[in-house]
């Protein structure tokens, strides 16, 4: 027995199944960095005032915007791999998620730069509650690229046989893939300008 | 796959040239409007606004929202409520405080 | 298309039984491995009882295990108190409610194969399982298990011993499956609906595992936030949670401080209030079914329940704060949230009083089933009642922490929720199993279950009401105030380990049924919802031989001018 509206959207929702499951990991996704950006909010009033912003300036602003336009790029890079199914160009698929690829490996790379500057300087999570919070925040936000780093790997690679056996499921996974890697570039856009900018 | 649906692609394309060079514009502005004297409210108001901007083009195009179906729309608002009640309440706890 | 093995009888051992993805078994897991955390939860507060009835006397049979001379030390007598609450709410109650019946029934309910995700089923099932095995691991740590409340308010949790990061580890995992099952439920209930099954058709079963499946998506991540940074507090040195200047044993702490307890309190009750309704809904649901059943009459109000559980569902993510109301919140705050409290109990009377006039005029069967149905009514009633002077900031202020609060909650879990689960357990039996229970232990094991459940807890009223604070080791021996009412500590202990003695006949019960128990074909209590047009047990990974077509309304009970008094959703209607 199949899942009904697993490949095909169901006529009446307009949808198929793992859209739904995907906006609604999302959603609490979105519960859970609103958790952390809570407590930033929560802890940067109640520490003196102007103290995160000087405890701010040790972030390096010119990596993190380079950061940001690679993340913005590699958002792009994604979308076009799954434009390229849906006009059947395999080649032209596998170029952008290679492409996606080497963007989130270059995020990663600047992201342990960054860290290891800190630590360098003996600048850690216990130094003050504005690192506290930025190593959190950033840290599990790489935890997230790191696991979009695995999903694309997957489907670039191995994973990418499903085109020759079920082309229109395939490029339903790799929509719902693309819109993971979306949320990852998404919380960044906000990530940035709180920590680093303000 | 039909002819139609290339061409619609074709189009989408376009889209997301335009929304990528307008992010990259924006990530520039947000960082040049932080070298801004500004008063503390002000830069955390105009950073949201023009992250809000960002993010908004980031759902809407690149995550298709703007096309998508309306339950996804309704599930999303729903979240939206809660996270807005999540920032905001426990900051009034701060400022409404018995002495 | 998802493509599930057809020649199911051909699967392997491993495949079939351990790493099922049929929700059938599945829920059956979650069953058999709830059941047996709730026995050890149990058991936790036996041990906790003899303390406060016969302080510092040995405790028979454990009592090596628990300190010097077998007497219970204040330590582990603080653990076994947040382990309890965790135990039973985490490892219990939910993954029964939800992972067991909520798993094996929605699907059935719906016509559906299966969930919609049944991969992602089984992942959320062994993330549970590891999830507790973790939290009982706990307690062999050095320095025990966590001991600072189910709460786990820091600064206290914060500087405890390591029982506490692994019950923080523990709960990373039970989040994650409960995240990954509700996404499961709501997916399914959306997109698997059997044709002519819309939405207004559903059991009410279904509506409140849909609003619970939302409940647990929505504010289970911020909990998940807090663990991190405790975690983060514990383990990498922060002060998220840690006040500047904090003193302990005398010496500062070496913390850059800043940081503050009431950031955990908040991002903790914003998913522990809302939970409290997903221990609720579901039984709810169970309640609906169980009761339309055996008065051979449809819900009363229908729409009002199915709109006031959503309603429900939505205030309760804006109530949390009822909970720090002695935090030293001001008064629009309290106003605030007082308010929310006051008018969150609205929807729970709407769906209780249908449920009490579903009642009238029906032609009540009095069976296991209906008798815990029935029963879950008043217990609840007063559970629900008593939440209202806590619920108020003025009358807070003296029942807060106290064992108020304690009989408060228990009424609604207990004798609430969990009577429920029992009524669910006595009417699905049958179609887990192909038999039904026996009736004359289902009533050995109702009525003392009752009058001890209320003799446990009745009590508590009186001792908080006298200022007896919770989590006390000793019961409240200290206290000058309080020395009118200890005698009830004895009273409540002896009921407790008399309600342990009344689930003996359950127990039986069960595994007399599972061998003896009277053969039941498709639909031996003569039910109108889907599930019970599939046989007993239903098809392994498809259900129904055929997807059902559904053509009614889902309690046609006693429609007049029929044969039968009941007519299943799937008859066609006539011309």
């Amino acid at each position: 027995m199949e899942i009904p509206y697993t490949v095909d959207e169901r006529p009446d929702t307009g949808l198929y199944n793992s859209k739904i499951g995907i906006w609604l990991f999302l959603a609490s996704e979105v519960m859970l960095f609103g958790g952390l950006f809570s407590a930033y909010v929560f802890l940067r009033l109640g520490a003196p005032a102007g103290a995160f912003q000087e405890w701010g300036q040790e972030l390096n602003i010119p990596l993190a915007t380079l950061n940001t336009l690679i993340l913005i790029s590699s958002s792009v890079t994604m979308v076009m791999s799954w434009a390229s199914l849906k006009m059947n160009d395999f080649k032209k698929y596998k170029l952008y998620m290679g492409l996606t690829l080497l963007c989130a490996f270059g995020f990663l790379i600047i992201k342990y730069f960054e860290y290891s500057a800190k630590f360098s300087h003996h600048i850690y999570p216990s130094t003050n509650t504005f690192m506290a919070i930025y190593f959190t925040l950033t840290g599990l936000h790489m935890l997230h690229v790191i696991g979009g780093i695995i999903v694309i790997g997957y489907f670039f690679g191995p994973g990418a046989k499903m085109w020759k056996t079920g082309p229109k499921h395939f490029a339903n996974r790799i929509e719902i893939a693309g819109l993971y890697w979306h949320f990852v570039d998404l919380v960044w856009i906000f990530l940035f300008p709180v920590l680093y900018l303000l | 796959m039909s002819k139609n649906d290339v061409t619609d692609i074709k189009s989408h394309v376009k889209v997301y040239m335009l929304v990528f060079a307008a992010l990259a514009v924006l990530t520039i502005v947000t960082v040049s409007v932080s070298y801004l004297d500004l008063s503390t409210s002000e830069a955390v108001f105009l950073a949201l606004i023009i992250a809000s901007i960002k993010g908004s083009l980031v759902a809407s195009y690149f995550m298709h929202l703007i096309s998508e179906k309306a339950l996804i729309s309704w599930i999303l608002i729903l979240t939206a409520v809660f996270f807005f009640t999540l920032m905001f309440l426990p900051i009034l706890s701060f400022y409404d405080w018995v002495d | 298309m998802a493509h599930i093995s057809e020649t199911h009888h051909d699967e392997p051992f491993i495949r079939k039984y351990i790493f099922s993805i049929d929700h059938k078994i599945i829920g059956l897991q979650y069953g058999i491995t709830s059941l047996v955390f709730l026995f050890f939860g149990f058991c936790l507060m036996l041990i906790m009882r003899w303390q406060l009835a016969y302080p510092e006397q040995a405790v028979p049979i454990v009592g090596g295990l628990l300190g010097e001379g077998g007497i219970l030390l204040p330590e582990i007598y603080n653990s076994l108190g947040a382990m309890h609450g965790t135990v039973m709410i985490f490892l219990g109650v939910v993954p029964l409610a939800v992972g067991a019946l909520g798993n094996y029934f929605v699907p059935l309910q719906i016509g559906a194969p299966d969930m919609a995700f049944p991969k992602l089923n089984m992942m959320s099932y062994w993330s549970y399982l590891v999830g507790g095995i973790i939290m009982i691991a706990s307690f062999f740590a050095p320095g025990g298990a966590a001991n600072s409340g189910w709460t786990s308010y820091p600064p206290l949790a914060d500087i405890a011993t390591i029982g506490q990061t692994i019950w923080l580890l523990g709960m990373v995992f039970l989040i994650t499956s409960s995240l990954l099952g509700s996404i499961n439920f709501i997916t399914t209930i959306i997109q698997l609906r059997a044709p002519g099954l819309s939405w207004m058709r559903l059991p009410f079963f279904v509506w409140g595992q849909f609003v619970t499946a939302f409940l647990l998506v929505l504010a289970f991540p911020p909990l998940e936030a807090a663990a991190v940074l405790q975690l983060m507090d514990r383990v990498a040195g922060t002060s998220f949670f840690l006040p500047s200047g904090l003193v302990i044993s005398g010496e500062m702490l070496d913390v850059s401080g800043g940081g503050s307890p009431l950031l955990w309190q908040h991002l903790f009750w914003f998913l522990a209030h809302p939970e409290v309704y997903v221990l609720i809904l579901p039984a709810m649901g169970i309640v609906a079914e169980v009761i339309a059943n055996n008065t051979r009459k449809p819900i009363w109000g229908y729409r009002s329940i199915v709109f006031a559980a959503a309603f429900l569902g939505f205030m309760s993510f804006i109530v949390w704060a009822h909970h720090m109301y002695l935090t030293g919140m001001g008064n629009a705050m309290s106003m605030f949230f007082q308010t929310t409290t006051m008018i969150i109990s609205i929807p729970s009377v709407i769906i209780l009083s249908a449920f009490f006039i579903s009642l009238w005029g029906g032609s009540i069967r009095f069976n296991s089933p209906m008798l815990f149905a029935i029963a879950f009514l008043p217990m609840f009633g007063i559970g629900g009642l008593t939440g209202l002077p806590l619920g108020l900031g003025a009358s807070d202020i003296h029942l807060h922490d106290t064992y108020y609060v304690i009989g408060h909650f228990h009424y609604v879990v207990a004798p609430g929720t969990i009577f429920a689960l029992f009524a669910g357990i006595y009417y699905w039996f049958p179609k887990m199993t192909g038999r039904k229970m026996n009736e004359t232990l289902g009533k050995l094991h109702f009525w003392p279950s009752l009058i001890f459940m209320n003799g446990v807890f009745m009590p508590m009223f009186i001792q908080g009401l006298a200022g007896i604070s919770r989590r006390l080791w000793d019961g409240g021996l200290e206290y000058a105030h309080a020395s009118n009412v200890l005698q009830w500590n004895e009273f409540m202990s002896i009921s407790a380990w008399l309600l342990g003695l009344a689930q003996i006949p359950f127990i039986i019960n069960v595994f007399m049924s599972l061998r003896n128990g009277e053969k039941a074909g498709k639909n031996p209590w003569g039910s109108t919802t889907l599930e019970w047009s599939a046989p007993s047990p239903p098809l392994p990974h498809k259900n129904f031989e055929k997807i059902p077509e559904v053509h009614r309304d889902p309690y046609e009970y006693s429609v007049p001018g029929r044969k039968r008094d009941y007519t299943p959703q799937t008859e066609p209607q006539k011309g």
